[in-house]
């Protein structure tokens, strides 16, 4: 099955990498010049033309590409003069713990909240989670991050200011997972934890409410289709605990359209994950590419858009794989 | 046709009048579209001009909402920004309408050829966080507003696409097609006189629903400095413009622009959901 799943990725991942290659040639300018600078001689530049392979066709060049990529090489920053691949590695820890903590204080809200709603229709919940799902859709994230900030940080001092995932004068946690979450708590520093833990409020928040809005909707629908079956009746005439009834028969069916949602929910976030990075000026993967974009460096921008974009598909794999755990009949039918 | 449409308006009417929200969204609209139309008169100030007053001024009766950074008055700018968002999102989703629907339309009806290319090309978009495509095309581009509009569309294309392509092939077999093949038409006919004029009620609401999101998309990517540039006034620039300013106070420089930018999409949403009300009641939440 995951093998199986797996093939099925390819052709995307095939599709993300011309795209990605596309775009690079897309650069206006050329790019030899660009690199020799602006004081470089006319030899200088065809001696850099040749080394890029521009100087090639387009097919030659799509395959020194692919070399590079199975290299891991994904050309060198100007901004950071590291490797791309390097910094990259070094940031995604960042940008991956804060898109799972948005995305957990998502759910954490939204599925109740969703449940809530569709046990019982025409209520007052019923009619707060509709507005939180249509306001929610309608929310530009960038601006509800700055709210966040002037309420919480500027008004109530309740949060830390928005600048990066630790104070200046914090150590940083020895790097075992790269999550500060974790390691602090692996190096038995509850204080270290609580710090990194309040620096994630904001920026947790803004992602959640973002996403939100969607799964509460999908949730609400989903689970007043399922209440509504047969076998929920079934269950029901049979005497079933109402608590059995909500959450062994009709919760786990309403689970899968949820599931469905999740992809284009994780979609929208890893994109609005840009916006909070810069916003929080939180040392991720995201804002690594728009620090690189004002520079006009763009093999970080290339990337951040190809890791983004494999970040992606595997997630919708995993999404995949928890659709078969919840529902065994997917894995007959494939 | 005629009576057709009388019918369709005298339901617009019940849907709009029986649904106060979908009303006030509608009054809403209005209101912006006058913006987008008349707002460089109605704008006390001229939008780009610096120190028309003093520098981050809050709100008074002098500047409603306030002066931003440069000294320029925000109410001004945020009137007269109204016609570049309106205009951006109303072009790409045209755009994203027009050849989405057609390539999903013949992916629908000819298959085949046609409809692996164009199912490959959905899913190579759709392979990507969308936002994170946009940043990447906008980064590769450059930034203009042309550019914008044509990376906007490309984003919502596969949705348009998927929809023609589904409610195609629904009816590529109904009773009226086979009727009209038999009758004589070219293929090419019969999939734009007979079957796409079926598809273009949930093209259209997909269409209101998208551009809430539209909007959303090209603010966002002028916020992260990737689409429209300063001084140009723009909802997402102008929030971006006010955003240092959030930690220390100045709160006006990005809310009023936020709140217009809200206020907007949410308008369109609320509009995209009494339409889908109206035009598919199945649907209906």
């Amino acid at each position: 099955m995951v093998g199986r799943r797996l093939a099925t990725a390819i052709p995307g991942v095939i599709g993300v990498i011309v795209v990605t290659f596309l775009l690079n040639r897309a650069l206006p300018g050329d790019p030899a010049a660009y690199f020799a600078g602006p004081a470089a001689t006319p030899q200088a530049i065809e001696e850099i033309r040749t080394r890029l392979g521009l100087n090639r066709s387009l097919p030659e060049q799509f395959v020194l590409y692919i070399r590079d990529l199975a290299r891991g090489d994904l050309g060198h920053s100007l901004t950071t003069g590291q490797p791309v691949a390097a910094d990259l590695r070094a940031r995604l820890p960042a940008s991956l713990e804060l898109a799972f903590c948005g995305l957990l204080l998502a759910l954490a809200i939204a599925l109740p909240l969703g449940v809530l709603a569709a046990t019982r229709p025409g209520s007052g919940v019923d009619h707060v989670t509709r507005l939180l799902a249509t306001m929610g859709n309608s929310l530009p994230v960038f601006f509800t991050g700055l709210v966040l900030v002037y309420v919480l940080y500027y008004l109530l001092g309740w949060a830390p200011p928005p600048l990066g995932r630790l104070e200046v004068f914090r150590e940083t946690p020895p790097a075992i997972t790269g999550s500060y979450l974790i390691d602090s708590l692996l190096a038995r520093d509850p204080g270290l934890f609580l710090a990194v833990a309040k620096q994630l409020i904001l920026p947790t928040m803004t992602l959640g409410l973002a996403a939100l809005a969607p799964i509460t909707r999908m949730t609400r629908a989903a689970m007043l289709g399922v209440l509504a079956s047969d076998y929920v009746r079934t269950a029901r005439a049979n005497g079933l605990a109402p608590r059995t009834v909500l959450y062994v028969y009709a919760l786990r069916n309403a689970m899968l359209p949820v599931v469905t949602t999740l992809g284009l929910v994780l979609s929208f976030l890893l994109g609005v994950s840009v916006v909070v990075e810069k916003i929080y000026a939180w040392p991720g993967i995201g804002a690594y590419a728009l620090d690189s974009v004002i520079a006009s460096d763009y093999a970080p921008v290339q990337g951040f858009v190809l890791t983004m974009a494999v970040v992606y598909v595997l997630l919708n794999l995993l999404i995949d794989l928890l659709y078969g755990v919840i529902d065994p009949r997917v894995q007959i039918e494939s | 046709m005629s009576t057709a449409v009388l019918r369709m308006a005298r339901a617009g009417r019940y849907v709009v009048l029986g649904n106060p929200l979908t009303f006030g969204a509608f009054l809403m609209l209005a209101g912006l579209v006058t913006l987008a139309l008349f707002g460089h008169w109605i704008a006390p100030y001229d939008p780009l001009a610096t120190a028309v007053g003093p520098r981050l001024a809050p709100p008074s009766t002098t500047h409603w909402f306030g002066t931003d950074h440069l000294g320029r008055d925000i109410l001004s700018r945020v009137i007269v920004a109204t016609r570049l968002d309106l205009l951006i999102a109303i072009s790409a989703v045209t755009l994203s309408f027009a050849a989405g629907s057609a390539a999903g339309a013949s992916a629908g009806f000819y298959g085949g050829w046609t409809e692996r290319i164009v199912t490959r090309i959905v899913d190579t978009i759709m392979a990507f966080p969308l936002f994170v495509l946009a940043m990447g095309i906008m980064a590769a581009v450059g930034t203009s507003v042309m550019n914008i509009v044509l990376t906007v569309a490309l984003i919502n294309f596969p949705s348009y696409a998927r929809i023609a392509r589904a409610e195609v092939n629904v009816r590529r077999n109904a009773g009226y097609v086979e009727a009209a093949r038999l009758a004589g038409n070219t293929p090419r006919r019969i999939l734009a006189v007979h079957i796409y004029p079926n598809c273009l009620p949930t093209l259209i609401v997909q269409a209101s629903m998208n551009m809430g999101w539209a909007i959303l998309s090209a603010a966002g990517l002028s916020f992260i400095g990737l689409g429209v540039r300063p001084p140009t006034a723009e909802w997402g620039i102008m929030v971006s413009d006010g955003s240092a300013f959030m930690m220390s106070g100045e709160w006006w420089v990005s809310t009023f622009p936020g709140i217009a930018l809200m206020l907007a999409v949410l308008s369109f949403n609320l509009m995209g959901d009494g339409l889908r009300d109206l035009i598919d009641p199945r649907r209906r939440s």
